[in-house]
């Protein structure tokens, strides 16, 4: 195994500042801010990463409800419980709530987390704009879910709101819906800098950035992500806000506007946004596969370079998402061969992984369970990504529940399952107690009996020709469906049991020494376990280690 | 790990097994058109690569798994990085993806030719119908969903074309070049037809191509394929392609019953007559919104006893035609002839217990859209 552990003398100290750190913790809050005026005034990177974590779980199930609802209308054909109007406020809510909700903040919550922990920083570069922007979150959100009781209902134009269903046509509520996306991105374009902030700045004396775990690499470059495009939505979302209610016509025809326009715009942010929901994930993969197959990664840096290649082809392949809209034969040709290109650096990271399981001493703890199944399915996802890249191909698979399939992959079984990873990971930090073992098992089966009931189906029906957005089909596809919404079922039900694990966990359970797992590398695992409230006030110094990673 | 193997096992006989039960309906139709079936080549050739790639990948995974597990004494190695490798398998996918990209590249050119065609057809998008003009044939009519609303509550036994069935199918002939300008009144359609590979989007002011060679007659369906409102699911395709003589046939049949309706015009129309069309018409192109009992929905008013409507006939005729802004009720004085508005706001004067006794002439209405 690497000697990737800071050497002994580091560790004393860091374990010596740390149990400084819980002393003057003590004198710190010794009249500060109780109860709730003390999480509304938190500045502290663990409190604040908790209120995210615990955010996004909430906006996790309140997606899901909403997911249930559409999966409960698409049991059988014909209309039985919701109309189609109610049908498409949930189809529309569920993807904004999960997308800017529960991913989103759930790895902003992570980041928060453990990126000082990982650079061994006492905490966020900013951290009472990282408080600002966390309480931006709970404001957007509210106001987003308020829309479902307005009259005319919550936006019900799809994630995408296309224009002109979403300006001309559009509910009252959908200014409502601008203005808490609105705040929404600039909660993420705060927390994006601040996260750049931390890594650039505050790293441990001696951590160089190709000393850093993968987890901190792939923030860095999902920071600059964010700050490249969230800009881009809301320009969109303003342009729509003007066309709404200020008479102008950027995307109506009728004015002179361009309704395409809207599209380039929204997936020019889209597609990044994409990868703003899966780079994170990666590298908490890079961190647990290693750990229990206790072998170091296999090529960190072709990692870091893979990761860096598929940022910046994000922003060269936003038309792959409209090559039905009627594009020149040359505009799609390209967009093709630059989508095809991004399976290269994605194969080489899954190549990476399988080749560090190879010869390595596995075990199969929750954390290592979930980061497998997400390495199998997140490839799955791949692989429908590649087939949808093949433009003549894609006239055909437009739309269609193999689309539904396909992002459901790499987002269910890809950005969720690594959050859960992560967490499982990461508990024994948190808590200072292992999560329950035989209940993480029970979550993780069904978790992924769930999931492939629920969208391997949508594969088929969506080749045999279902659209997508619709609140009733033909009778072809009756027992697909049936399949996906008995899967759907037990996926959202089998999503308790993590609550149970949580609640346990936070409880009690089996104590974690600050190496909870044997073969984890990385600082975090260097303070107690659970980390205090406050860490590294005094930096671990590792300008005296060998090379770390190569 | 048993468990591991289980699951395998188990979900690649799954995936073996839907095939076979599902020999019709779960892949991808090979279709009737020379494209259809190039891209349906592209499509498999596609997928097997992936699969194959998929094979390898998670073989050696799975072996790894299981071949080095902590519990069986495997101790960890400590290699990592090695250039050969690393360049292989960069290089490989992207000799693949040139391999993939070569046929494809082939395929969307032949796609993108919609020169020399026979036929124009313009196909326009409204919510919730497609609107069909033969171009060079002074021909033009709308094509609704048929499928009755007692079939989708429940109440009544679902037809084998539920969903997918229209009152004016779309006829095309075989074995003609048939191009296809797509546009939309209102919001963004896409039409699609899975046999025919043809999926385009109607986006309002713009006007794009596609085309169509249909190589066998038959009836095929589809649907849009773009998130147009409430009754998004409810806007099939049809396409009934015939032999020319056939298609000939029916293009006189059509021609005449247009003309025959165009020399009615000035003639005095019965109450009867009127109410007769004009429930016909109402129900392939208001009843989506309005209700068959016009009884309206959400906000789309009610027809029945609605007094706006009623107390100003004048009113009534210039909403339909025109249209009523700063509401979602379209303008429908260039889709319908004066025979058929006419006829329409008759039966909604009329229908329903609305009884006014108006009758309104098809040459009145002429002499508005004059």
């Amino acid at each position: 195994m690497a000697p990737k552990l800071p050497p002994q003398h580091t560790l004393e100290q860091s374990s010596a500042t740390t149990t400084a750190g819980q002393a003057q913790e003590h004198d710190h809050h010794h009249g500060g801010p109780t109860g709730i005026k003390r999480w509304l005034l938190t500045t502290n990177h663990k409190e604040i990463g908790t209120l995210y974590l615990l955010f996004s779980l909430s906006m996790f199930f309140i997606g899901g409800i909403f997911a249930l609802v559409v999966r409960a209308e698409l049991f059988q054909p014909g209309l039985q419980l919701v109309e189609p109007e109610f049908f498409n406020q949930m189809t529309t809510m569920h993807g904004l709530i999960m997308v800017f909700g529960a991913v989103m903040p759930a790895f902003v919550g992570l980041a928060n987390w453990m990126i000082p922990l990982q650079v061994g920083a006492p905490d966020m570069a900013l951290p009472r704009l990282n408080n600002f922007s966390f309480w931006l979150l709970p404001v957007a959100f509210g106001l987003l879910l308020s829309t479902l009781f307005m009259p005319g209902g919550a936006p019900n134009f799809g994630w995408t709101f296309y224009a002109p269903l979403s300006t001309d046509y559009g509910p009252p509520s959908t200014t409502f819906f601008i203005f808490s996306l609105h705040i929404a991105g600039i909660s993420s374009i705060l927390g994006a800098i601040n996260i750049i902030a931390t890594i650039l700045n505050m790293r441990a004396p001696g951590m160089r950035m190709m000393d850093m775990p993968l987890f901190v690499w792939t923030w860095l470059i999902t920071a600059f992500l964010l700050i490249a495009v969230m800009p881009v939505l809301a320009g969109v979302i303003t342009m729509m806000l003007m066309d709404i209610n200020f008479g102008t016509s950027f995307f109506d025809a009728g004015g002179g506007g361009d309704p395409v326009l809207f599209q380039h715009l929204f997936w020019f942010f889209g597609h990044p946004e994409v990868y703003i929901m899966i780079l994170p994930a990666f590298g908490i993969v890079s961190a647990i596969v290693p750990a229990f197959a206790r072998k170091p990664l296999f090529g960190y840096a072709s990692m870091v370079y893979a990761t860096a290649s598929i940022a910046i082809l994000s922003f060269l392949v936003w038309v792959h998402h409209m090559f039905v809209v009627g594009l020149p034969l040359a505009a799609e040709l390209f967009f093709m061969y630059t989508t095809m290109l991004i399976a290269v650096p994605t194969g080489v990271k899954v190549f990476n992984w399988v080749t560090t399981l190879f010869r390595g001493s596995i075990t199969f703890e929750t954390p290592m369970l979930f980061a497998l199944a997400f390495i199998v399915m997140f490839t799955i996802g791949g692989f429908s990504g590649l087939m949808l890249a093949i433009v003549p191909a894609d006239f055909q698979y437009h739309d269609t529940y193999f689309v539904v399939a396909h992002f459901h992959y790499v987002l269910v079984p890809g950005a969720v399952f690594a959050i859960i990873a992560g967490a499982y990971y990461w508990l024994p930090k948190w808590t200072g107690h292992y999560p329950d073992e035989r209940l993480g098992r029970w979550h993780f089966w069904l978790s992924v009996i769930g999931v492939n009931l629920t969208f391997f189906p949508m594969h088929f029906s969506g080749l045999a020709g279902m659209p997508r957005r619709i609140p009733d089909y033909a009778l072809q596809f009756a027992d697909f469906n049936m399949v996906s919404s008995i899967g759907g079922f037990i996926f959202g039900v089998s999503q308790l049991l993590f609550i149970a694990v949580l609640i346990k966990c936070v409880r009690g359970g089996e104590k974690a020494p600050a190496k909870a797992w044997d073969g984890a590398e990385d600082l975090e695992w260097t303070v107690p376990s659970p980390a205090p409230l406050h860490t590294f006030e005094t930096p671990p110094d590792l300008t005296s280690q060998a090379p770390q990673r190569h | 790990m048993r468990m591991v193997l289980a699951w395998v096992t188990g979900m690649g006989a799954a995936f073996l097994l839907a095939p076979a039960v599902y020999a019709n309906g779960w892949n991808m139709p090979v279709g009737v058109t020379e494209i259809s079936q190039d891209i349906y080549s592209l499509h498999m050739a596609i997928f097997w690569i992936c699969v194959v790639i998929g094979v390898v990948v998670f073989a050696v995974m799975f072996y790894s798994l299981f071949r080095y597990r902590r519990s069986q004494g495997a101790k960890a190695d400590n290699f990592h990085e090695n250039t050969t490798v690393e360049v292989l398998w960069t290089t490989i996918p992207l000799l693949i993806l040139v391999g993939m990209a070569l046929p494809a590249t082939a395929t969307l050119q032949k796609m993108y030719d919609p020169s020399g065609a026979d036929l124009d057809v313009m196909v326009t998008g409204q919510q919730w119908r497609w609107h069909y003009e033969y171009l060079d044939e002074d021909i033009s009519f709308t094509s609704s969903m048929s499928t009755p609303g007692t079939q989708i509550r429940g109440e009544e036994e679902r037809a084998d074309e539920y969903l997918l069935d229209v009152d004016n199918p779309l006829v095309l002939p075989v074995d003609q070049k048939v191009r296809f300008l797509l546009t939309s009144d209102d919001v963004i359609h896409s039409w699609w037809v899975p046999d025919l590979a043809v999926k385009q989007d109607a986006i309002p002011g713009f006007v794009n191509e596609n085309w169509v060679r249909i190589e066998e007659p038959g009836i095929y369906r589809g649907q849009c394929t773009e998130l147009c409102g409430k009754d998004h699911a409810f806007m099939p395709v049809v396409v009934h392609a015939m032999e020319q003589d056939d298609y000939e046939e029916w293009l006189a049949d059509r021609k005449e019953e247009a003309e025959a309706e165009a020399n009615s015009v000035d003639r005095e129309w019965e109450m009867d007559e009127l109410m007769e069309r004009g429930e016909q018409v109402y129900g392939s192109v208001c009843a989506t919104c309005h209700q068959d009992d016009g009884s309206g929905s959400g906000e789309f008013p009610a027809l029945a006893g609605n007094e706006e409507m009623l107390d100003d006939v004048d009113w009534h005729i210039d909403a339909v035609v025109n249209g009523v802004s700063g509401t979602p009720m379209a303008a429908f004085g260039g889709n319908l002839n004066a025979v058929e508005l006419a006829s329409v706001i008759t039966y909604e004067r009329n229908a329903w217990d609305n009884d006014t006794g108006d009758v309104v002439q098809p040459s009145e209405i002429q002499e508005l859209l004059e």
